[in-house]
């Protein structure tokens, strides 16, 4: 061999291997060589993208970052967190009054980020509760729970918190028909066909965020699933995906299966609006609870409200069209440029995409195919604009990038497929671990998606993560899709189970983000602004403790003359005007939690001492090198006791005899 | 030989070629990262530039209603640590501080106490004393002077 063909033969070699270095692409190369490289986000530095995950049964939403896949925080809206004292503190309680009185849980599934002309703006971010109906809002300034709504007339809020492109509305529909609110309830069940309704809210977002229910639209005893607010030129509307048009009360799952076609509900909601105006509601009494937390007073309200205003299609023509979807329809998902509404029936062969042009022109020419209780129903192929054929087994959900493509989500066959929504062919598919039920692309379900990745929650993991006994690790996995081909790139366990999430642009928040609470603005009627309000008052059985908390000390903290019977509210006020300087606050024997009390804040912690004795308060938030010496006494005495309120800090020496011994 | 070395180069090509194609689609790595400062400036916090002594007017007699509000804004933000006669609380007793303290050291202690303690050997010594970072109690400088006219009258300045 000479130098020449040596040399040739090296270079075939080499190119050999570069070409058996990029083949794999089987189940084994999932993920590719360069993987980490693409998630590793170093010590020190940010992730490019806030991630806002429903926290299913759990009733929160979580944060993470990425593409790293860390967490950042829990953020408790549906269900009590000891931890952060949600629920349990006198300020919060309020938040989770409910009709049915307070309600420490819910079933958290979708998120909604409001958006300024059709684009994510950062301000809130929206979930619902989908067991006792409830919208939360969660202000992004503090990522706290601000507000949370009732939805009356309403049985498992699933189809919502849809939002529309200003933030005008998020969409409420209801999952269970049921008797509505102002009628006899106490029906045989089996007289469904008759007595079971449906409905669907509107819940009006004003400039400052507050929510209220503007209208809602009753409907056939329909099951609402999903939902999407249509955008650009489809904006003014909002579809609802919904199943069960058999109107079966039992066994779902092969009842509900019978049709071939169910329907996606089309909802002109300018024209509700317009009915609205001209007096086509009617006024009906239900009642629901609408709470409200303050920054000023970091305290909760929560009303009754008594009415809201029912629009019947009956009396509001070209309000409402039902268009044919095949097979128990789940995800409804309009493009970014509006034109085009994805149908996935959970058991269809086929993802039927639909042309709002078209539905305009089927509505003009009154293509009708019959009526469903006296809605017009759209002519399928009218409407349709094409279908996806063969794209995988059991369609849920769709996102969508800015480049005309569609990634869908397959549970039965768990795959991420991507289409193109122009000539509906499929571009690439890609296996999930497993069963993925959302997926969710930044920015993928505005008129701005931001593309680069998307997010498969999975609803099984099976044999990814270690064991941990009978119930395992929640799950979601993050793909690459800046490229031609999706590629894996990291699991990420998730609190919880993931439902829907939406994932944002770290600097449209970042920039927002609240650092304390400014003292002088503390408005919170218990607050002690400054040693000198800090004080211990007797009303009646009620304790006052009027506590200040600056590192590393409470001021009082010893505290003398409560008796057995009392109730003491601790109300603690975090003095602090530095980030990331929470002080917290616990007693022995609470029968509830402890406050983690942010610079600035005022929190209040209800205590009913069980025995006489001398009971510890401490500082449970390492604030300072003497945090653990952050702690005091407070002294129970028998109901009968004459020893009267004393409080102190640093003062309280020992006097008469026992000073004399020293 | 030109003709071998010609060859090689295609192949060459080749190889690049393939290993570009395989290689490098994928997330951006070149775009820049978030700014978390520039980001976050728009916040309720103060933090002060450093304070100069130029920036400081020290008048006779004192102004009367900066003594009013420093000394509220010394019961809120400050007493639980500064005792006004000499006794160490948390921190040192504000007895004669103005005395031992420049009125700029004073300023910039207060508007920007990280900063102090991070680079002054002053209040270095004071740390290792207290064992507690003086909190930045997010003081303004219009505050910070008024907290410092009020320290002058707590040592007996008319």
């Amino acid at each position: 061999m000479n130098k020449s063909s040596k040399l040739i033969a090296i270079i075939t070699v080499a190119v050999a291997s570069v070409m058996i270095g990029c083949k794999p692409r089987g189940a084994q190369s999932a993920v590719s060589g360069d993987a980490a490289q693409k998630t590793y986000v170093a010590p020190g530095k940010y992730d490019e993208f806030y991630d806002f995950v429903s926290g299913g049964f759990s009733g929160q939403m979580s944060v993470y970052g990425l593409p790293s896949g860390r967490l950042f925080r829990v953020i408790p809206v549906f269900s009590v967190d000891p931890e952060k004292g949600y629920g349990y503190s006198e300020e919060t309680k309020a938040m989770l009054n409910t009709s049915h009185g307070y309600v420490p849980w819910d079933d958290l599934h979708h998120i909604a980020l409001s958006e300024t002309n059709g684009v994510q703006d950062g301000r809130w971010v929206f979930g619902n509760g989908n067991n006792t109906p409830r919208i939360a809002r969660v202000d992004l300034k503090t990522f706290r729970t601000a507000e949370i709504i009732e939805i009356p007339n309403s049985a498992g809020n699933h189809s919502s918190p849809f939002i529309t492109e200003n933030s005008e509305y998020v969409v409420a529909g209801t999952r269970f028909s049921v008797p509505l609110d102002n009628t006899n309830g106490d029906v045989p069940i089996n007289t469904y066909k008759q007595n079971f309704k449906g409905t669907v809210s509107f819940i009006r977002v004003d400039t400052s965020g507050r929510m209220n229910i503007a209208f809602q639209i009753q409907t056939p005893g329909v099951n609402f699933d999903l939902a999407r607010a249509g955008k650009g030129k489809s904006h003014g509307w909002v579809f609802f995906s919904c199943y069960n048009s058999e109107k079966a009360n039992t066994l779902l799952e092969v009842n509900a299966s019978q049709r071939d076609k169910d329907f996606i509900m089309c909802v002109n909601w300018k024209k509700a609006e317009g009915y609205v105006k001209a007096g086509k509601a009617e006024k009906r009494t239900v009642a629901y609870a609408h709470n409200v937390y303050s920054e000023v007073t970091h305290s909760a309200t929560s009303e009754i409200e008594k009415e809201v205003l029912v629009l019947d299609p009956k009396n509001c023509p070209d309000m409402v069209y039902f268009m044919p979807c095949p097979k128990s329809p789940h995800g409804c998902d309009t493009d970014p440029s509006g034109e085009y509404i994805v149908g996935s029936g959970k058991l269809a062969a086929v993802i039927p995409v639909f042309s709002f042009t078209k539905i305009q022109k089927a509505i003009t020419d009154k293509n009708y195919d019959g009526d469903y209780d006296g809605i017009p129903v759209l002519k399928y192929e009218s409407v349709l604009h094409g279908e996806v054929q063969k794209p995988g087994l059991g369609p849920l959900h769709t996102e969508f990038d800015a480049d005309g493509n569609a990634y869908t989500s397959f549970f039965v066959s768990s795959e991420i497929v991507k289409w193109r929504i122009s000539d509906l062919k499929v571009l690439d598919r890609v296996p999930t671990y497993y069963s993925v039920g959302h997926l969710s692309v930044p920015g993928g379900p505005t008129r701005k998606p931001w593309g680069k990745y998307v997010i498969a929650y999975n609803k099984i993991t099976k044999d990814r993560y270690l064991p941990t006994g009978p119930e395992l690790a929640q799950s979601a996995q993050l793909y690459d899709i800046s490229g031609e081909k999706m590629k894996l790139l990291l699991d990420f366990p998730t609190i919880g189970e993931p439902h829907y999430a939406e994932a944002i642009p770290a600097d449209l928040i970042v920039k927002n983000s609240q650092k304390i609470y400014k003292i002088e603005d503390n408005q919170n009627p218990f607050a002690a602004k400054g040693d000198a309000n800090a004080r211990v008052e007797r009303k009646g059985n009620e304790v006052h403790a009027y506590i200040t908390a600056i590192r590393s000390h409470f001021t009082p903290d010893n505290i003398e003359g409560v008796k057995l019977g009392d109730v003491v509210y601790f109300h603690v006020t975090n003095l602090e005007q530095d980030w990331d300087i929470p002080h917290g606050f616990a007693v022995k024997g609470a029968n509830n939690a402890e406050l983690l009390i942010m610079p600035g804040e005022t929190q209040t912690l209800a205590w009913k001492p069980d025995r006489v004795g001398v009971f510890p308060i401490y500082c449970t938030d390492f604030c300072s090198a003497l945090h653990q010496e952050m702690q005091g006494y407070v002294r129970v005495s028998a109901p009968g006791s004459t020893v009267p309120i004393t409080f102190s800090t640093g003062k309280n020496e020992p006097t008469g005899p026992i000073a004399q011994n020293k | 030989m030109y003709k071998k070395l010609f060859f090689s180069l295609i192949l060459l090509g080749v190889i690049s070629f393939l290993a570009i194609s395989c290689g490098s689609e994928g997330v951006k790595k070149d775009e820049p990262a978030v700014d978390i400062n520039e980001l976050t400036k728009s916040q309720p916090e103060t933090k002060g530039a450093e304070v100069k002594e130029t920036d400081i007017q020290i008048t006779h007699p004192l102004n009367k209603d900066w003594i009013a509000s420093g000394k509220s804004i010394y019961e809120l933000k400050c007493q639980p640590c500064h005792k006004l006669n000499e006794e160490k609380l948390v921190g040192p007793g504000w007895k004669d501080v103005t005395k031992r303290r420049s009125a700029v050291w004073i300023m910039n202690m207060i508007t920007n106490t990280d900063y102090m303690l991070d680079k002054d050997p002053e209040a270095q010594k004071l740390l290792e004393l207290c064992m507690v970072r003086m909190p930045n109690q997010n003081l303004s400088l219009e505050d910070a002077r008024q907290v410092l006219e009020f320290q002058r009258s707590n040592d007996g300045e008319k």
